[in-house]
């Protein structure tokens, strides 16, 4: 397990962290500027903090006490940047293969060739990066990470820098990583359909403070943390797939209540991971009846948190996991909304974050 | 082209050539070095540094020369440690080398300079996370990325050397066969009645060496920019 602990003042802004990484994907969500970059910069030896102590067991990366302080080149951590930073004057063939010449010789090794179809990368091997397009950049930059031999991996946002099309593309690549290769991953990302499909565990920045810490779906459904903005905010379900219909919807199960979702690929009895954002979900009072929405899950009302803006975001315990609405301050109020009144959260849409999340592999 | 240029200007191309050759070869390890701490470090003294490397560029090459002689001459302060293990730069066709290599040292620096300053730190840093030795960073990353301006600074370098006048003649004079290069000759020979035909035909010789070094570093560099440029 991984740990950390930094303070690290810049002009105008602190960075003051202390976390822990288990073992899977670790996601460090905040926003732009909250310090998220500088940690794992930190943590890679790009950047020496003021104070702090970086160690994963007796292997210690920096310990400004004693004064320890391993270079990068000696940290044995695979990074994916932002941009890739792929070596425009060497082949793809030897971008993948630039970390395997400075492995120790016995450390434990992925394969080239296993790497290679796990990322899709065979047709691209004799290229040169000037000639790949930004996702294929992405998924050599995360196979050349994987080659090195690293004890860790630090991503960088690497997908930010891509349209939704390449994003689509490299989720699944970093989902198999996640759920293939026995390394921990600590992943720095502001966007939380990212976080959603993506982490195990979730550490919350703000303002180079960690404001909440915890498995994915539990950070992620409080409405007291929302560290990319309500705009954002979402929680995480589990659910089964029962059996899909003639007519292009699959049915779910969610601890006894029934969601029907379009056609999905999984078969059924498979655990999913769903995300259902806030602004997607609609709240009634009553039962609604005569409505298009499919999806209705009713619940109790478990806390309000009213923003700077005109709007409020609501938690609802219901039986199949906690829900967030946004609504605006007045519906709250002429609602009547308050902890404990019960509630119908009415879902316009679902989106499926295949993840093993107390279940079987997803994906 | 023997028949056509004298013994002694076919002497005088001979020696050009070699002066130019060592001079630009052993002076490129140092203004690797150099332009990579001036784009990369920051140290106290750089400035003066920076200042140091451009004087051959600024000063007359007289007062180089004048100073290469006071310094490296059999007497100087370097030159006197140096006679005592056999090495004399003064008078001698090594001491032309180092006259030339100093005076095209600027151009080397700066070409190679810029080419660095180009090289992107983010890849440096990308290769360190990848577990290379910052040697090895930059065998494998600045130095191969930097090539172009490498190419050309050499280039420069050598086409410069084989220009040298000023700071040649005052360090080690005008010897025939010993330091009497390409513009040394010319000199001499324009100060002969008769000479002008040989003078001009080291004239014609200069123009085309320098021609085709410049043409050469164009065709070089485009080739190795298209290299490093990925495509």
């Amino acid at each position: 397990m991984l740990e950390v602990s930094l303070k690290h003042a810049f002009a105008g802004f602190t960075l003051d962290a202390q976390f822990h990484a288990p073992p899977g994907v670790t996601v460090l969500f905040g926003r732009s500027g909250s310090g998220k970059t500088t940690i794992i910069n930190a943590v890679a030896g790009l950047l020496l903090p003021d104070q702090g102590r970086i160690a994963a067991g007796d292997w210690v990366l920096l310990d400004t006490k004693t004064g320890r302080r391993l270079r990068p080149h000696k940290r044995r951590i695979g990074y994916i940047f932002q941009e890739g930073r792929l070596f425009p004057h060497l082949s793809v063939r030897q971008n993948l293969g630039y970390g395997t010449w400075f492995a120790p010789k016995d450390a434990p090794r992925e394969d080239m060739g296993r790497i290679v179809d796990l990322l899709g990368l065979g047709a691209l091997l004799d290229r040169r990066p000037g000639a790949l397009s930004g996702g294929e950049k992405q998924r050599v930059a995360i196979g050349r990470a994987l080659l090195s031999a690293p004890k860790l991996i630090l991503a960088d946002e690497p997908l930010a820098a891509l349209d939704e099309a390449r994003k689509a593309e490299i989720l699944p690549y970093l989902e198999r990583l996640r759920d293939e290769v026995n390394i921990p991953i600590l992943y720095v990302s502001h966007a939380a359909s990212e976080v959603a499909r993506l982490a195990t565990t979730v550490i919350a920045i703000e303002a180079g403070r960690v404001v909440a810490h915890g498995p994915a779906a539990q950070v992620l459904g409080d409405p007291a943390i929302l560290p990319a903005g309500a705009r954002e905010a979402g929680a995480l379900i589990t659910a089964r797939v029962v059996c899909h219909h003639d007519d292009g919807l699959s049915e779910l199960e969610a601890n006894g209540i029934v969601l029907f979702l379009p056609q999905l690929a999984h078969a059924p009895g498979t655990q999913l991971r769903l995300r259902i954002a806030a602004h997607d979900v609609i709240l009634s009072r009553h039962r609604p009846e005569g409505l298009s929405a499919l999806n209705i899950l009713p619940g109790l009302v478990q806390d309000i948190r009213a923003g700077a803006g005109p709007g409020a975001i609501v938690a609802i315990d219901t039986v199949a996991g906690r829900v967030l609405a946004r609504v605006t301050r007045r519906s709250a109020t002429a609602l009547g909304l308050a902890p404990g009144v019960g509630v119908h959260a009415i879902v316009k849409s679902v989106s499926v974050a295949p993840g093993d999340v107390g279940g079987t592999a997803g994906s | 082209m023997s028949d056509w240029l004298g013994p002694a200007e076919w002497q005088a191309v001979a020696l050009s050539l070699r002066v130019s050759f060592w001079a630009t070869l052993f002076s490129l390890p140092f203004g690797i070095f150099v332009a990579y701490a001036l784009a990369r470090w920051s140290f106290p003294g750089k400035q003066i540094v920076n200042g140091l490397v451009h004087l051959p560029l600024i000063l007359p090459p007289v007062v180089t020369g004048y100073l290469l002689l006071l310094s490296f001459g059999t007497r100087g302060p370097i030159g006197g440690v140096l006679a005592e293990w056999g090495i004399v730069f003064a008078f001698r066709w090594s001491g032309a080398a180092l006259a030339a290599a100093i005076m095209a040292f600027p151009l080397m620096v700066r070409a190679i300079r810029l080419s660095i300053e180009a090289v992107d730190p983010k890849l440096e840093q990308a290769a360190a996370t990848l577990g290379a030795p910052p040697a090895w960073v930059f065998v494998t990353v600045t130095l191969p990325m930097a090539l172009p301006g490498i190419v050309a600074g050499t280039i420069l370098a050598f086409a410069k050397a084989m220009g040298e006048f000023g700071a040649t003649i005052t360090f080690v004079s005008n010897i025939p066969g010993e330091t009497r290069t390409i513009p040394s000759a010319i000199y001499a020979f324009l100060q002969v009645p008769g000479g002008e035909g040989a003078a001009l035909r080291l004239v014609i010789v200069a123009v085309v060496v320098a021609m085709a070094a410049l043409l050469l570093s164009e065709v070089f560099a485009r080739r190795v920019a298209s290299r490093v440029g990925g495509q």
